[in-house]
């Protein structure tokens, strides 16, 4: 169930748009839910749809076509990391296999305690902060050398107690 | 320590890319240093002065929306996102006459590969396209505008909509703006990953919440725009350049630049050299000059290509870009494109191969699928570099590599089909004979390579 705290939010987008356009605040909405939830459940669309009067279709059509909707759970902490041309040519390539060794798994796969997703991403628009990666969609991590990215992940495993 | 602190420790500060001393006449980066943002820095730095000169309330008489209009045409801004439309003549498309709605739409969807200009912008100098935005809604009469803002750069929306508080309680956004007869409503919206939104259609559908798939045009934004109403969409930098044009003059900004080509520009320069960054130069400045800013290609290699104006453009070899100054011109005659500005230097350890590979991937990737050219001919592209890189490419490749990219070219709704195909047909124009070695001897002619 979407509570009334994030319904608080879903309004403060809707708010943003002529009365009879809400539909328009979706990417927010599915957003704020993917931060709460941690991922866009089937259920979740249903909210949504049904809180901005859209079929819960539209909705799913809107989560399956932007590449950072988790349409499936993640582990606590999803790192994108850019491997486009410009970040390749700094290292980007390097940084994703330096975190597949680092954290035991393959890109696309969730670490066993859950902890980690790693995924390769494309362009994340920070070219000249390569390498960049991106933790749950919302935080930017810049010039992640192979020490950097060592220090990320001890960082949040020591703060996880893991 | 909390993970979200150990997260932020590496978070930009903006220091490499933006507060540095190698811009030269800077107008949209002068003076930042990252914690100067806020409305009052902003005023400091003379800002809103131009919203109060176009309302009268700088003592003096005010512009009217045919002046502000004529002030940009004269000053010969081009369009920043990437097609470099003529900025004053956009403007002067919008019906102001319209009895209903209109919308101004500002297109922060920064994700061309090479580019990070905005995103430095949206963070660092907020208010600048907060006031552009408005001085564009007084001059077209509109009332409602929306700034779409790429999703994976969430501290700068989240900045922005910071900065919006900040104007709104300053009266600067609002109904009755500084107690004009003008008012303006601005709010701030975020993609979510899907590069194809920064097409300009594109982008509006996915602000009315639908899937980012372009439009036909005709009929173009300026008649049936966010839903179905006259709309104006330009780019961040575009906003942000226009309140230094309505201080200063539209000859002011035209002397800054060369003609046709006015004002200041924004590059980021990513890839092989000693100090990637944005970089903040006149229009027409040399382009030996802006690699020199950048630090040089990387200690000990020489320079080998360039992708002038972002992922889309046509690579350019040493030879012709050291012949080029930085503006739409220039490049363009060059036989490439100025674009959005995002210079990708490639040195000499670089395999044109391995670049094209990466690039095609990219474009199968975020086709949005609608027209048949583009979804299967971006595939197509992608899986044959894909061969040709892996030793598996035959002799007939690089002519199919043509071929296919020829008729995926001009043949689908968007440029992002013209985009696919533009690096395909010049890497295999200008570097022929690395793709001819990768096939001959199932290897790199370059000896390394990441």
């Amino acid at each position: 169930m979407i509570s009334d705290q994030t319904k608080a939010r879903f309004a403060r987008e809707v708010a943003k748009y002529p009365a009879e356009q809400k539909q328009s605040a979706v990417m927010a909405c599915l957003a704020i839910v993917q931060q709460e939830l941690g991922h866009v459940s089937p259920d979740s669309e249903r909210e949504v749809a049904a809180y901005l009067g859209m079929p819960p279709m539209a909705v799913h059509e809107v989560t399956t076509f932007y590449n950072m909707y988790n349409q499936h759970p993640v582990g606590k902490y999803k790192l994108n990391v850019c491997t486009n041309l410009p970040c390749q040519l700094r290292n980007g390539q390097q940084a994703l296999h330096h975190l597949e060794k680092k954290l035991g798994v393959s890109m696309g796969e969730t670490t066993p305690d859950g902890l980690f997703t790693l995924q390769q991403s494309e362009c994340l628009g920070a070219c000249a902060d390569a390498p960049v990666l991106l933790v749950n969609d919302r935080s930017m991590c810049s010039f992640m050398s192979d020490e950097k990215l060592d220090q990320l992940v001890d960082g949040i495993r020591a703060a996880e107690g893991k | 320590m909390r993970a979200n602190d150990v997260i932020q420790q590496f978070a930009a500060s903006g220091v490499e890319t933006c507060f540095h001393d190698r811009h030269i006449s800077p107008q949209i980066y002068a003076g930042l240093n990252g914690s100067n943002w806020s409305l009052k820095d902003y005023e400091a730095r003379g800002g809103y002065q131009a919203l109060r000169k176009i309302l009268g309330k700088d003592g003096g008489e005010g512009l009217t929306q045919d002046q502000v209009i004529a002030t940009v045409k004269e000053s010969s801004l081009r369009g920043r996102g990437g097609a470099g439309f003529p900025t004053g003549l956009k403007w002067s498309f919008m019906p102001r006459q319209f009895p209903g709605q209109k919308y101004l739409v500002c297109n922060s969807d920064e994700g061309e590969p090479g580019t990070c200009k905005d995103r430095d912008i949206l963070q660092f100098n907020p208010h600048i396209v907060i006031e552009g935005m408005a001085i564009a809604a007084y001059a077209m009469g509109i009332s409602v505008g929306y700034n779409y803002i790429h999703g994976e750069i969430f501290a700068a929306y989240d900045r922005f909509e910071a900065a919006l508080e900040e104007a709104r309680a300053a009266g600067l956004l609002g109904d009755k703006i500084l107690g004009s007869n003008f008012s303006f409503q601005l709010h701030a919206a975020h993609g979510f990953g899907a590069y194809i939104c920064g097409e300009e259609t594109a982008l509006l559908e996915s602000l009315e919440g639908k899937k980012g798939q372009p439009r036909f045009k005709p009929p173009f934004p300026a008649s049936f725009g966010l839903y179905g109403k006259p709309t104006t969409i330009n780019n961040t930098e575009t906003f942000a350049a226009v309140p230094w044009i309505i201080r200063n003059g539209g000859q002011a900004y035209l002397e800054c630049g060369k003609p046709n080509n006015g004002g200041t520009k924004i590059y980021s320069v990513s890839g092989d050299v000693e100090r990637p960054g944005n970089y903040e130069i006149p229009m027409g400045t040399p382009f030996s000059k802006l690699l020199e800013l950048a630090g040089g290609v990387r200690t000990g290699r020489k320079l080998k290509a360039v992708i002038p104006g972002g992922s889309s453009s046509p690579v350019l070899p040493a030879s012709v870009i050291m012949d080029c100054t930085m503006d739409y011109d220039s490049i363009a005659k060059a036989g490439s494109m100025l674009g959005s500005g995002a210079v990708i230097v490639m040195d000499d350890s670089r395999c044109m191969v391995k670049a094209l590979q990466r690039l095609s991937y990219f474009y199968m990737h975020e086709s949005c699928g609608q027209c048949t050219p583009c979804r299967e001919g971006t595939g197509w592209l992608s899986r044959m570099v894909d061969r040709i890189e892996t030793g598996q490419g035959r002799p007939s490749d690089m002519d199919l590599l043509d071929n296919v990219a020829e008729n995926i070219q001009g043949r689908t709704i968007c440029a992002l089909g013209d985009a696919a195909a533009m690096p395909v047909r010049a890497m295999i124009k200008h570097f022929r004979h690395e793709f001819e070695y990768h096939v001959a001897h199932k290897t790199c002619m370059v000896p390394a390579y990441v």
